[in-house]
C-alpha cells in the first residue's frame, strides 16, 4: 500500500514535470538550445569554438533563446542519455558537436519528432536531423603552402587523434599543398587517440620534434602541441582556435572554426518555423573556416602565396585536392586536370605520396 | 600541539558499515558549502545534483543503465580485494568481454535466433576471463604483480579494439568510420521499461550480487577467500590453497567485467564503437570501496556513483555549473569514507605521547 503510494506520488511528481516542460515550450517562452560537448570548453580548440558559437546565438537573440551545455560527455552509452535529457527538459534544439555522437542524436531524434537535432561531422539524416561540418581541408591547404615554404628540415610534424577520413583529409592536404611548393617535404604523424589529451598530445609533439620535425601540426584540440614548439624553437600551426596566447614565436597562424554564423541562422530558422534538415560543409566562402593572423616572422611573399590560395579557393579558382595525386605507392589516383568529389573526400582512408608510415589499422 | 593517531585495537564493526553513510552526509554539507561559496542557491543545486535527475521515469530507469556495469564489475572486484588480489585491469576485461560478445552479433548480423543473447552474453564473460587468466597465469606461475600485468592489459584491449573497428569490423557501409555496423535486434538486450533505456542487464547485475552475497557468506570459497586476504600464514596452514584463490577470484572478477561489457554494446550502445566504456573498469574500483567490498554495499555504492554522473549533467544543463562538480562531489565521498575509515581504526589524540613512565605510574 505504502510503497503504490509513494509510486503514485512519484509518477505524479513526473508528469508534473513533464506537464511542466511542455508549457514551457508551448508558451511564448524562449527557445531552449541545447549543446553537447566532447570535451571542456575550455580546451581552447574544438569545443571552445562550439562553445563561442553557442555565446553568439545568446547574444544574438537575447531573450529568445536560454541555452545550455554538457561538456565533456564520452562518446558512447553516456552521450544517448545526455541528449536525451536535453530533449526531454524542453529543449526545441539540439547540437550534437562530435562525430560520435551520430548514432545516439538519431535515435534520441525517433523518440523526439518535435525536436530539431543538429549533428556535427557525421552523415546519418532524418526530418529532425540536420548535419553540418565545416571544410577545414581548406585551411589545411592553405597552412600546408607556409608550412612547406617555412620548413628547413622539410620534415612536417603532424599530431593527429583517430584515423577518421575527416583526419585523414586534413593530413593529405597539408602534405599535397607543403610539395607544391617543396617538393622534398614529408609529414610524419604521430596518433593519439584522444580529442583532447594535453599530456600525450605534448609527448607527441616532442617525438615529431625529436625526429626533425620543425613545422608542427595538429588535429587535436588543445593548444599542448604550440607550446611544445614553442619551447623546442620550432615553428606550430594551431588548430580549431587561435592558439596565439600559447606560443607567440612559434605560432604561424591558426585554422578558425566560426559556428556562430551556422549556429545563429539555424536557431533563427526554428524561431521562424523555417528550419528544414539538410547537410552544410561550409569552407573559407561561408565564413565557417577562417585563418587567424599571420604572424610577422613569414615573409611577405609567403603571406601573399597563401592570402592567393585563400581567395582562389573561395573564387573557385583552387581546389586543395586538384589531380594529379599519387598515393603513396606513387600510383596516380586522381587525374590532371581533375578535382576530386565530395563523397571520395568524405570516405578518405589513404595516405598520400610524402605522408610517412601506414594508416593505423 | 602535537596531534597524533592511535590505534584502537579493536574495530567497531557498526562504524564499519555506517561510514559510508557517514561520508554521504558529509559530502552533502561540504557540498552545500561549496555550492554556496560558487554564488549559487545550495538547496537548489542539490536538489538539481541529487533529485531532479531521478524525478521522472526516463532519469529513474537511466539511474540504472548507468549503475549496472558499475556493480557487475564491481562485485568482481571486491571478491579479489578481499583476497589482496589486485585487479586494476576491469576496463581491459571490459572491453574484451564487449568484444567476444559484440562479435557474435556482428558475426551473426542477420541473425533472428533467441539463442543469439545468450550465446553473447556467455562470450562476454568467456572473454573477460581469458583476458583476467594472462595476470592470474603470470601470478601463479611467475609471480609476477597482478596490478602491473592486469594494468598493461587495459592498453593491449583498447588496442585489439582500436585495430577491429579501423579494420575487418568496420562498418562497409560507414563511409569508413571506425564503427562496427549496428547489431541484430536479436542481439540487443530487451528494455524493462517501455520507452526508457533500463534493459535486462540490470538483472544480470542483480544477480551477480545475490551470487556474491552467497559466495561471501555462505559458501566455504567464500570464506578461504576472506582468511587469505586478512591472515595468509593463517590461510596457508589451513591448507588453503593460495594459487587457487588467485585464480578463481581472477577469472570472477574478468568473467563480471566482460559481462558488463557485453551488456554495454549490446544494451545502451548496440554496436561496437571506439569508446565502449568511459573508465567504467576504474571508477568500479571506487565502487567496490564505497561498498566496503560487500556486494549488498556495492549495489548501493554503484547507484550512488551513478546518479553523481546524472547530477554532473543535470547541474550543467539547469544551473550551467561546471561539469568539474561530478569529479568534485565523488572525490568528496572518496575522501570523506578514507578520512571516517582513519577515525575508526584509530583515535586522534592531542598532546605528545605520554613517557612509558608516567604510563607506568598511573597504572
Amino acid at each position: 500500500m505504502k510503497l503504490g503510494k509513494k509510486l503514485g506520488l512519484l509518477s505524479g511528481l513526473a508528469a508534473g514535470v513533464m506537464l511542466a516542460a511542455t508549457g514551457l515550450a508551448q508558451a511564448a517562452d524562449p527557445l531552449k538550445v541545447g549543446f553537447v560537448y566532447v570535451g571542456p570548453v575550455g580546451d581552447h580548440g574544438w569545443t571552445y569554438e562550439h562553445n563561442q558559437g553557442r555565446i553568439a546565438v545568446e547574444k544574438a537573440l537575447g531573450d529568445k533563446v536560454k541555452t545550455s551545455f554538457v561538456e565533456s560527455v564520452p562518446e558512447g552509452a553516456d552521450a544517448t542519455r545526455v541528449i536525451t535529457r536535453l530533449a526531454s527538459t524542453g529543449h526545441g534544439l539540439i547540437f550534437t558537436t562530435s562525430f560520435g555522437y551520430m548514432n545516439p542524436t538519431v535515435r534520441v531524434a525517433k523518440r523526439f519528432p518535435k525536436v530539431k537535432f543538429e549533428h556535427a561531422t557525421g552523415f546519418k539524416r532524418a526530418d529532425n536531423v540536420a548535419t553540418y561540418s565545416a571544410r577545414f581541408y581548406e585551411g589545411r591547404h592553405v597552412v600546408g603552402l607556409i608550412a612547406g615554404k617555412m620548413t628547413k628540415s622539410n620534415v612536417l610534424g603532424y599530431v593527429a587523434s583517430f584515423p577518421i577520413p575527416e583526419v585523414i583529409r586534413g593530413i593529405n592536404a597539408v602534405a599535397i599543398a607543403a610539395r607544391s611548393v617543396n617538393p622534398k617535404v614529408t609529414v610524419k604523424v604521430v596518433w593519439v587517440s584522444s580529442w583532447f589529451d594535453p599530456g600525450k598530445e605534448a609527448d607527441a609533439a616532442k617525438a615529431l620534434i625529436d625526429q626533425g620535425a620543425d613545422v608542427m601540426l595538429q588535429h587535436t584540440d588543445s593548444p599542448a602541441p604550440v607550446q611544445a614548439a614553442q619551447g623546442r624553437g620550432i615553428w606550430a600551426i594551431g588548430q580549431a582556435s587561435d592558439m596565439k596566447a600559447f606560443g607567440p614565436k612559434s605560432h604561424l597562424t591558426a585554422i578558425i572554426d566560426d559556428w556562430a554564423p551556422y549556429y545563429i541562422e539555424r536557431t533563427k530558422a526554428v524561431l521562424d518555423g523555417t528550419w528544414k534538415s539538410g547537410d552544410v560543409w561550409g569552407g573559407f566562402k561561408s565564413g565557417m573556416v577562417k585563418l587567424s593572423s599571420y604572424n610577422s616572422a613569414i615573409p611577405a611573399d609567403v603571406v601573399a602565396m597563401a592570402e592567393k590560395a585563400r581567395k582562389g579557393i573561395i573564387d573557385g579558382s583552387v581546389h586543395p585536392f586538384a589531380g594529379p595525386i599519387k598515393d603513396q605507392s606513387g600510383k596516380i589516383i586522381l587525374k590532371a586536370g581533375e578535382v576530386m568529389d565530395d563523397k571520395t573526400m568524405l570516405g578518405m582512408n589513404f595516405y598520400v605520396e610524402g605522408v610517412e608510415g601506414k594508416i593505423p589499422q | 600541539m602535537l596531534v597524533r593517531l592511535e590505534n584502537r585495537g579493536e574495530i567497531s564493526k557498526a562504524m564499519v558499515y555506517a561510514s559510508p553513510f557517514i561520508a554521504v552526509v558529509l559530502t552533502l554539507i561540504a557540498g552545500v558549502f561549496l555550492f554556496a561559496l560558487l554564488g549559487v542557491n545550495p538547496v537548489e543545486a542539490i536538489l538539481s545534483f541529487f533529485i531532479t535527475p531521478i524525478s521522472t521515469l526516463d532519469g529513474f530507469a537511466e539511474l540504472f543503465v548507468k549503475g549496472t556495469p558499475l556493480v557487475l564489475i564491481a562485485v568482481g572486484l571486491s571478491f579479489g580485494f578481499q583476497a589482496n588480489v589486485w585487479n586494476i585491469g576491469a576496463e581491459g576485461q571490459l572491453t574484451v568481454g564487449a568484444l567476444a560478445g559484440g562479435g557474435l552479433a556482428l558475426l551473426f548480423f542477420a541473425s533472428e535466433s533467441l539463442f543469439l543473447l545468450p550465446a553473447m552474453a556467455a562470450a562476454g564473460i568467456l572473454g573477460g576471463m581469458a583476458w583476467a587468466a594472462i595476470p592470474a597465469f603470470l601470478k601463479t606461475r611467475y609471480n609476477t604483480n597482478e596490478i602491473l600485468t592486469s594494468l598493461m592489459l587495459v592498453y593491449v584491449a583498447l588496442l585489439l579494439l582500436s585495430y577491429l573497428i579501423h579494420g575487418p569490423w568496420k562498418d562497409p557501409d560507414g563511409q569508413n568510420f571506425p564503427e562496427s555496423r549496428l547489431f541484430p535486434d536479436a542481439g540487443i538486450l530487451p528494455v524493462m521499461i517501455e520507452t526508457t533505456r533500463m534493459h535486462v542487464g540490470w538483472l544480470f547485475a542483480l544477480a551477480a550480487v545475490a551470487t556474491g552475497w552467497i559466495l561471501i557468506a555462505r559458501h566455504v570459497i567464500g570464506f578461504q577467500i576472506r582468511v587469505t586476504g586478512m591472515a595468509p600464514m593463517a590461510a596457508s596452514f589451513a591448507g588453503f590453497k593460495e594459487k587457487r584463490i588467485i585464480w578463481i577470484t581472477l577469472l570472477m572478477s574478468g568473467g563480471a567485467a566482460g559481462l558488463a561489457g557485453m551488456v554495454e554494446v549490446s544494451g545502451p550502445i548496440q554496436q561496437i564503437v571506439p569508446n565502449i566504456s568511459p573508465g567504467y573498469g576504474f571508477t568500479a574500483i571506487i565502487v567496490a570501496f564505497l561498498g566496503r567490498l560487500h556486494p549488498v554495499g556495492v549495489l548501493f555504492a554503484g547507484l550512488l556513483m551513478a546518479l553523481t554522473y546524472l547530477g554532473g549533467e543535470n547541474a550543467q544543463i539547469e544551473m550551467n555549473l561546471p561539469n568539474a562538480v561530478t569529479g568534485v562531489f565523488q572525490g568528496m565521498l572518496l575522501f570523506f569514507l578514507l578520512a571516517a575509515d582513519v577515525l575508526i581504526k584509530y583515535r586522534v589524540k592531542f598532546g605528545g605521547p605520554k613517557t612509558a613512565g608516567a604510563a607506568e605510574g598511573a597504572g
